[in-house]
């Protein structure tokens, strides 16, 4: 199962650096978010696979009753995700301003900050 | 969207969501739910009704700013974990306080005022989202 | 399995109020960012509030620089749960020297900042500013490494709302170049966590110290490799440096010198962190390639900087080439080498931020933000040109000021390492101090001294505004020679620093987990 897992995982981050390898940057947005399940879903492989039960402590007991699933990388994936969401909403709302007020999807037209045709720098002063 | 029907259960819904966000925050010591998950189910709840009201009308109703209300959150969050200042413990250290109120006993302790804190924070941030992306226009972020 | 008793996982001893120092800046942070939300209708409060928490912020990491300078490494783990199962913060010198200066940027910023945005502004300006300071001041307090991925993402929330505050087109335009670039740098950041967690199953730093030598040790490197690019991509390495030059002159000045002094400076303290201390011999295995980096940064930032006539972004290549000269250090980590890049970090973190606030300073002058338009502002003002030459100085590393002592060490640490990498380090520093002094040079003749082309103005100012944002910056710069001329405390700091960076046995110690089997 973890190989099929580390194939999937192979398989998302490809997917998505092929993404953001776009000029466009809806493209590049889904590109991230396609790259950050890939992420997580490595950190879940990483705390190993099991058929276990949830990592609940039953109540009056101090450890679970029996073997359970490792619950530190599924705390982990829930930052990653929450973090990523929060990012991901903010770079969303950003890219649509962005697409109001430039008129530009397309990273390469987006040249506010960086002008191109700006002429040589002065040779003296 | 505004339909007749919407309008008139979405304060009905609304209503259910908050009182079930309250009761997933406050059971999610022990069992699944926390303060996370309840601030999602809040902050949808406004969402709705921001859909069936319109945003305006909604920010009214809370009558606290959505931003000002995470900030609250993050605060008590943070006074939650300072608490245990005063037991020579580190910082985040847990306090726990059974209050006996005749037959039954009401665990307290500072990982709740912390769910709680969390709950407000979620609730605060994507309400704000929400409204800000449901007003005409509106600001957003 | 035998009986679990809850107390086994838990530190018996109790915790005195004094450690509780190494947390409180964070705590303030966090409290301040909240209260300054909850209050940004008024600014003026958000304003005294902001500088109460600062001020606060510094007293007490002054009390822990003192405290860890005498008595080694600190160290607390939340929740009273044993180490690595608890999320420690440590700080050593270097984590609690930076933070120090972290924060006496940031109150140099936020009484800049008062006189740039003019009265009754009511935006979330100081709930971001101190919500940026905690991600900072986390990112170098943590012991844990994915604790300081959250940091990591506390910082670029706050530097994204900051990026964005007004919201002109070309702020937009540099925000989405930043933003995607630097998240982009987090997720490789999780990448390598992932990875590292699954190979070892700890992400304490000083578990991974004990834990790191008995692994597959290619695995390792691969994960450092990862690393590496992430860290770098935050610090502005050379291949992975274009977003910085293209989004840090957008947003309002006081903003783009809180982040060039902070943001990429937590990168470079990243590398030094996890290389360094944590991956020493995955570092070893990089090596080549760090010689490279560092060659190449410290090269092609000052060119980029001499063929720039922007002058905010000019100042940006120069950011750039500084980082340049970390990684020199973060190449040759010898005793020399090391203390050479934590020098030069706090050397950065005062100069870029002073840079960029002159340059503020310069535009609300000209009213331009190209060089071409600018000149003759000597005449105008004599006290900015002085201001603006002194700090050129400092960050070409010209004696006595502060980037001199750092230059120094990693140039002595280059030379004592020998081989073609030593060599090669010691001629591009050279080289990079002689083109930054070129560059630098060139902008102040082109701002101050030539006369004034067709078409350029000089534009009266408001007193008041003049004197706090001026005020600010020479206060800065004042601190910044002084620092230069009696280097000494410094260099104290460095002599017991510099050692538990490279033989962290301390660090470990103070975590807990020294004698343990891993």
């Amino acid at each position: 199962m973890d190989y099929v897992l580390a194939a999937l995982v192979g398989c998302f981050i490809a997917a998505g650096i092929y993404l953001l390898l776009s000029r466009s940057v809806i493209r590049m947005l889904l590109g991230l978010v396609v790259f950050g399940n890939g992420v997580n879903l490595l950190i879940f492989t990483a705390g190993r696979l099991t058929r276990a039960a949830a990592p609940i402590v039953p109540a009056g007991l101090n450890q679970p009753d029996g073997p359970v699933a490792n619950p530190l990388p599924q705390a982990l994936i829930l930052t990653a995700i929450v973090i990523g969401f929060a990012v991901f909403s903010f770079l969303l709302v950003l890219a649509f301003r962005a697409y109001q007020t430039l008129d530009a999807d397309n990273t390469d037209t987006m040249r506010v900050a960086e002008p191109v045709d700006e002429p040589n720098p002065p040779l003296s002063y | 969207m505004n339909t007749i029907i919407f309008r008139t259960m979405a304060p009905l819904i609304v209503a259910i969501m908050l009182v079930f966000a309250v009761y997933i925050c406050l059971r999610g010591h022990n069992e699944p739910g926390g303060g996370f998950i309840g601030g999602l189910i809040a902050a949808s709840a406004i969402a709705i009704l921001g859909m069936a009201n319109g945003a305006e009308a909604t920010r009214r109703a809370l009558r606290f700013d959505p931003l000002s209300i995470a900030g609250f959150g993050v605060f008590i969050a943070g006074l939650s974990g300072l608490a245990s200042l005063f037991t020579g413990s580190p910082f985040m250290t847990s306090i726990w306080l059974y209050l006996e109120l005749g037959e039954t006993v009401v665990p307290l302790s500072t990982p709740m005022v912390f769910d709680i804190g969390v709950f407000l924070v979620v609730f605060g941030t994507i309400s704000a989202i929400s409204l800000g992306l449901e007003a005409d226009g509106g600001e957003a972020s | 399995m035998g009986t679990f008793v809850l107390t086994d996982a838990l530190i018996q001893t109790t915790t005195a109020v004094a450690d509780w120092v190494l947390v409180l800046p964070l705590i303030l942070a966090l409290l301040g960012a909240a209260a300054a939300l909850m209050l940004r209708k008024t600014a003026n409060l958000c304003f005294l509030l902001a500088m109460l928490v600062v001020v606060a912020i510094i007293a007490c990491e002054i009390t822990l620089l003192l405290r860890v300078f005498e008595s080694g490494p600190l160290s607390m783990t939340m929740g009273k749960w044993l180490p690595p199962f608890g999320i420690s913060f440590v700080a050593d010198l270097f984590g609690a020297g930076f933070a120090l200066a972290a924060s006496v940027v940031t109150l140099v910023v936020l009484v800049y900042a008062e006189g740039e945005r003019g009265q009754g502004v009511d935006d979330n300006f100081h709930a971001m500013v101190l919500l940026l300071l905690a991600g900072v001041t986390g990112s170098f307090l943590t012991g844990d490494l994915f604790n300081l991925y959250v940091w990591f993402e506390v910082m670029l929330i706050a530097s994204f709302g900051l990026m964005v505050l007004g919201g002109r087109p070309l702020q937009l335009d540099g925000a989405v170049k930043y933003g995607f670039l630097n998240f982009l740098a987090t997720a490789f950041f999780l990448l390598a966590l992932g990875l590292l967690y699954g190979l070892l199953g700890t992400l304490n730093m000083a578990d991974i110290l004990r834990g790191a030598p008995l692994a597959n040790p290619a695995a390792i490197a691969t994960i450092a490799g990862i690393l590496l690019l992430a860290f770098g991509m935050k610090a502005a390495a050379f291949p992975l440096n274009a977003w910085l030059p293209a989004s840090y002159h957008t947003p309002p000045a006081a903003i783009s010198a809180l982040l060039a002094g902070l943001l990429t400076k937590v990168g470079a303290y990243a590398l030094l962190r996890s290389l360094v201390v944590v991956l020493p011999a995955s570092r070893d295995l990089l090596e080549p390639v760090l010689v490279a980096i560092a060659a190449a940064t410290l090269l092609i930032a000052p060119l980029g900087a001499i063929a720039e006539t922007n002058l905010r972004r000019a100042i940006g290549f120069l950011v750039i080439g500084g980082i340049g000269s970390v990684l020199a250090g973060v190449a040759v980590p010898s005793l020399e080498g090391v203390s050479g890049a934590g020098l030069y970090v706090f050397h950065a973190m005062l100069t870029m931020t002073a840079l960029y606030l002159v340059a503020g300073l310069i535009e609300r002058a000209t009213g331009a933000t190209d060089t071409r338009h600018m000149g003759g502002l000597y005449a105008a003002s004599a006290p900015l040109s002085i201001l603006f030459l002194v700090l050129i100085l400092a960050t070409a590393g010209v004696p006595p000021f502060l980037g001199f002592w750092p230059k120094l060490l990693l140039l002595q640490a280059s030379l004592g390492q020998g081989g073609w990498s030593g060599g090669l380090l010691a001629g591009a520093l050279l080289i990079n101090a002689v083109l930054t002094l070129i560059a630098g040079s060139r902008l102040w003749a082109h701002v101050f001294w030539r006369p004034a082309p067709g078409g350029a103005t000089v534009l009266p100012m408001a007193r008041g505004a003049v004197w706090t944002g001026f005020g600010a910056t020479a206060a800065l710069a004042a601190l910044i020679v002084a620092a230069g001329l009696w280097p000494n405390g410094l260099f104290e700091i460095l002599a017991v620093g510099a050692p538990d960076m490279i033989d962290p046995a301390r660090y470990v110690e103070a975590v807990g987990l020294a004698g343990v089997a891993p």
